[in-house]
Formats: C-alpha cells, structure tokens, sequence
C-alpha cells in the first residue's frame, strides 16, 4: 500500500520547548496506524503538527504526495482531514444538531450517514437538541468523532477516541472504525487504551522522546512482549 | 434549549424596584423609557465589540473612534441636508436621517476594515500590545477628526419631526426615545436571528468558544473575524450617529466617553455574549437614570458600582461564553 500520510524529520516547538525532534513515519492509505508512547512522548504534538495547529519548525509533511508542512489549519482540513483533539473540543453552547450541521461543510449531513451514525451511538439521537455542554463526557466522546465522521473524510487523526467510555460504547466504536478503514477512510489513532489497539491497528508507530523509536506492523508488535517493554515500559497485556 | 433566566429577571426586578423610590409613576415611566433608549444604543455600539472580543480574543480599545466617526459623518449629511431636516413632513426629515445614518455605518465600517488590517491584524493573540495599539489608533483617530472637522463640538438639532414628546395624560415619552428603543430592538433581533438560525451564525457562536476547532473543521475563521469586526464597527458607527442626535452635540471626544459604558455593558454581559450585552446595556441605562433622578451625586459612579455588583455574583460576566 502507498502512504496517504508522511512525516520526514518533523521538529515543532510549543513556546521554547522542542517537543517533536525529527519524526519520521508513514500512514498507509486504507488502514489504521496506532500511534502509541508514553504520556509525554510527543503523540498530540505530532497530530497537532499535522493538523498546522503547532507550527513545525523543520521537516516536511507531505498528504497524498502533496506538501502540506506550511498550509493553514483550514486548508488542511479542506483537504479532506479529519481531527478530534484529545480535549473533544465539542462546542458546548451548540446543541448537539449544529454540532454536526456545523461539521458537515457541504452542506446539510446526509439521512442515511446520520441513521448510521446513530445506529453506534444512540446517545446522540436521543439528546439531538440539547446543549453539547450538557452531555456526558462519554457522549461528548462519541459527538466529537460523529463531528469527525459526519462526511466522508480520506485521513481521521484521532486523539485518544476510548477516554472516558463505557465497554459497550467502545464496542461500537471498534465497529464504526473498522467499517471506516474498510471503505472510505485512513485513520490514524493516538490511543492509551492497547485492548482497543491491538485489536484495530494494522500498523503501529512507537514514539518516545519526540522521535518515532518504532513502526511495523501491529500483530508483529503486539507478539513481542519484549520490544513492547522497552518502548512503553509495560506489556501491552498489562493494559487490558 | 435550557435557558438562564435570573440575568434576564434583573431587568423587572430594577424596574419595579425603582418605582417606589422615585414614588410619581408618571417620572418613573420616562425615566424608565429613557433608560431603555440610552441601553439601546449603547447596546448597538458594544454588540460588534463583544463579537470580535469572543472570536478572536481582540481588545479593541479603539472601538470608540468608529462610535465617533459615526457621529460626525452622520452630523455632517444632516447638516447638508438642513432644510429637510427642519421642514414639516417627517418623510423629509427621515429622508435626511437615512442616508445620514447610512453613511455613518458605511463609513465606520470601511475605517473599521483599515482599522483591523492595519492596527489589530499586526497584534494578534498579544493582550497588552492590543491595547496600547488600539488605544493609540483611538487616539490619532480623534486628532483626525480635529483636522477634518475643527476643535469645535458641533450643535446638531433633532428634526422636527422627532423634537417633542408624545403625552399620555402625565406622561411624556420623548418621541426620538421612542425611535432609539425600536432601532436598538430591530438591531437585537437582526443579530439574534442571524446568530441563532444561520450557518454564519452558527459559525461566530462556535467561533467564539472555540476558534481553533472552528479552523480544524476547515472554516477559515480569520476571514469571519474582519466581517464581524466590519459590521461591528458600522453598528458602533450607527450607535455613535444616534447618540449624537441624542446629545445633540458631537465632539470628537463623544467616543472615548461613550465607550466607557460600552466596556462596562461588555463585561457585565459577558465578554463574547450578545445577549448578555443586550441585557447587561438595559441594567446600565437603567441605572444611569434612575439614579441621575434619586441622587445625581452618585450618578456618575453609578455604573461601575453596577458591574462590581454584577461581577461579585458573576465573575465572568452574566453570560459567561463556554471557552475551550
């Protein structure tokens, strides 16, 4: 498979901090890279660099062959880029409606996605007109990727998607991404949570101290207990 | 929709409070109608101002140079055009007051266009060089209107068809009060609508909790920043063109004086919230007659007590916008 996605020697600095020291990996176009690491590693910083919300000091990020390292925010979107930040970033005093008709940019979000959509979370059909501020932290979860997946998008950065959610509901995510990487969409999934990696991922990227240390194929990754330690100080099996 | 309405009951609640202390029903309602007019216009000169402050985080203290660029380009169409302005026919004399109005906002709003590229764009997400910077702007733009104008305040009459009151038994209810308050209320409704039932208004709401979120959905908020900066600056130019008919005066220091209440109404409404600047302008208006008739001593004070009040019950103003 080509790579949708490259970074080539990527260094952002947030205020005088150099977080991101060169990082380097490839998203393959149609499957689900896991971008693991330890709290602190650099694993927001790089979706925020590729999303042009951190301004990358050097390197080159390049999306379906095209040099997006100096784009604004908005332009990248419009390439068809998808982003939910970690903090969910759901618009509080919007209800959950104008949430997605906000999100759907070509115009009004179509029946049969949003039948799908709540088909995998229920939740947000049920409380369509209430504030956003007023859902739970597991609902404003599920709002901030529906917002994400409301149209079809080629790239989904996702920042940690399970945070804050109930088994049931991450049963239902697990499903709504693997019919997304399945037909239209490349994700690429910051996650703590290596149960849900482990069972998405086709490849995986490792990162620790600003750097990818790591990228290989998930079921080689999840097999090697050893490298798993030495990377992320754990075995993934301790995460459950 | 849940909806808060104790910051809404303040305005009964002051109302009725003052009726016993001011103790004649027939002042209490012009007080209270003049109350309503004078919050109406500055009401229409601080909602541009709370946008831009939501959207982009802007302190803008130069927002009074466009209040008084309003009013002198509104003072010098109605002076040109003086004999409609005194005839007999109310259609002449709002023939006069239209066009003198329009291009008052047309004006303010292409200042406000320049204002922003020139001054705020360079001082982005920089709170204190965004003061001194628009403060400066605030500055030369009052000296320019010396240059153009001259030093003098210009005396401007109300036309004919606006001077008096309407009475009602004992009460007198000046007629271009009248006009304020409807002006002001089609304003609020206009923003309102537009905030509530439009994608660009969906936009600016969303904007202003979150306009980092807003640029990840692929909206280029910059761009919707200048409009809004632009309509509120021909809104200020609005507002600066009625309060100089109101006054019937027009310095070039009308802006600076006014945008004092303007920063009050903001911060009691919430900064980046219209209905509380809807809201917070009626309670400053209000106040500011009530007490200019019971103790006009304190009157000048009247206000800030007003929103040290405000802001021991509501820190963050009476409609604290949801920041990320």
């Amino acid at each position: 498979m080509s790579a949708l996605l490259s970074l080539r020697g990527v260094q952002t600095h947030i205020g005088r901090y150099h977080i991101l020291h060169g990082v380097e990996f490839e998203v393959a176009e149609g499957g689900l890279t896991m971008l693991l690491g330890r709290n602190g590693a650099g694993k927001t910083t790089t979706l925020r660099t590729i999303m042009g919300m951190w301004r990358a000091a050097a390197g080159e990020i390049r999306f379906d062959g095209r040099d997006i390292t100096h784009m604004a925010t908005p332009d990248i979107a419009r390439l068809g880029i998808a982003y939910v930040p970690e903090s969910m970033a759901i618009f509080a005093d919007l209800t959950v409606q104008e949430n997605l008709v906000l999100a759907a940019r070509s115009g009004p979000p179509d029946q049969k996605r949003l039948d799908w959509i709540f088909a995998r979370f229920e939740a947000l059909k049920r409380f369509w007109t209430l504030p956003a501020g007023l859902l739970s932290g597991g609902q404003k979860q599920m709002l901030a990727v529906a917002r994400a997946i409301i149209e079809p998008r080629r790239l989904l950065l996702i920042d940690e998607p399970t945070k804050g959610l109930a088994p049931a509901i991450i049963a239902n995510m697990i499903d709504a991404f693997r019919e997304l990487k399945d037909g239209e969409s490349t994700l690429l999934v910051v996650e703590q949570n290596f149960a849900f990696a482990r069972q998405l991922g086709d490849t995986v990227a490792v990162m620790d101290d600003g750097r990818v240390a790591h990228q290989g194929s998930m079921a080689a990754f999840a097999a090697d207990a050893r490298l798993q330690q030495h990377l992320l100080g754990l075995g993934m099996d301790a995460h459950q | 929709m849940k909806r808060d309405w104790l910051p809404l009951l303040l305005i009964p609640a002051l109302m009725i409070g003052a009726l016993p202390l001011i103790g004649s029903p027939a002042s209490w309602v012009t007080l209270t109608v003049a109350g309503l007019a004078m919050g109406l216009m500055i009401f229409i000169m601080a909602s541009g101002l709370t946008l831009t402050f939501g959207l982009m985080d802007v302190l803008n203290f130069g927002h009074g140079a466009f209040i008084a660029v309003g009013a002198f380009v509104a003072a010098s169409v109605m002076l040109a055009l003086t004999p409609w302005m005194t005839a007999d026919s109310i259609w002449l004399n709002l023939a006069a007051v239209g066009p003198a109005v329009l291009a008052a906002m047309v004006v303010s709003g292409v200042l406000g266009l320049g204002f922003e590229r020139i001054i705020v764009r360079p001082v982005y997400g920089q709170h204190l060089k965004q003061i001194l910077v628009t403060t400066g702007g605030l500055i030369v733009a009052e000296q320019l209107l010396k240059v153009i104008w001259g030093p003098d305040q210009i005396t401007l009459s109300r036309p004919t068809g606006l001077r008096g009151a309407f009475l009602f038994g004992d009460v007198a209810i000046e007629k271009y009060r009248v006009l304020a308050v409807v002006v002001g209320l089609v304003v609020f409704a206009a923003l309102a609508l537009t905030l509530n039932r439009t994608r660009l208004g969906l936009l600016i709401r969303a904007g202003v909790e979150n306009g980092e979120m807003v640029e990840a959905l692929g909206y280029r908020i910059r761009r919707l920043f200048v409009g809004v900066f632009v309509v509120g600056s021909a809104l200020a130019g609005l507002g600066g063109a009625m309060w100089g008919l109101y006054q019937e005066t027009v310095t070039a220091a009308i802006g600076a004086q006014v945008a004092v209440l303007v920063f009050i109404v903001i911060i009691i409404g919430g900064l980046g919230s219209v209905g509380g600047c809807f809201v917070g302008a009626l309670l400053v208006g209000l106040t500011a007659n009530y007490i200019g008739f019971l103790a006009p001593k304190v009157a000048l004070g009247s206000n800030i007590l007003l929103m040290a009040m405000v802001l021991l019950w509501r820190p963050q103003g009476l409609y604290p916008v949801a920041k990320r």
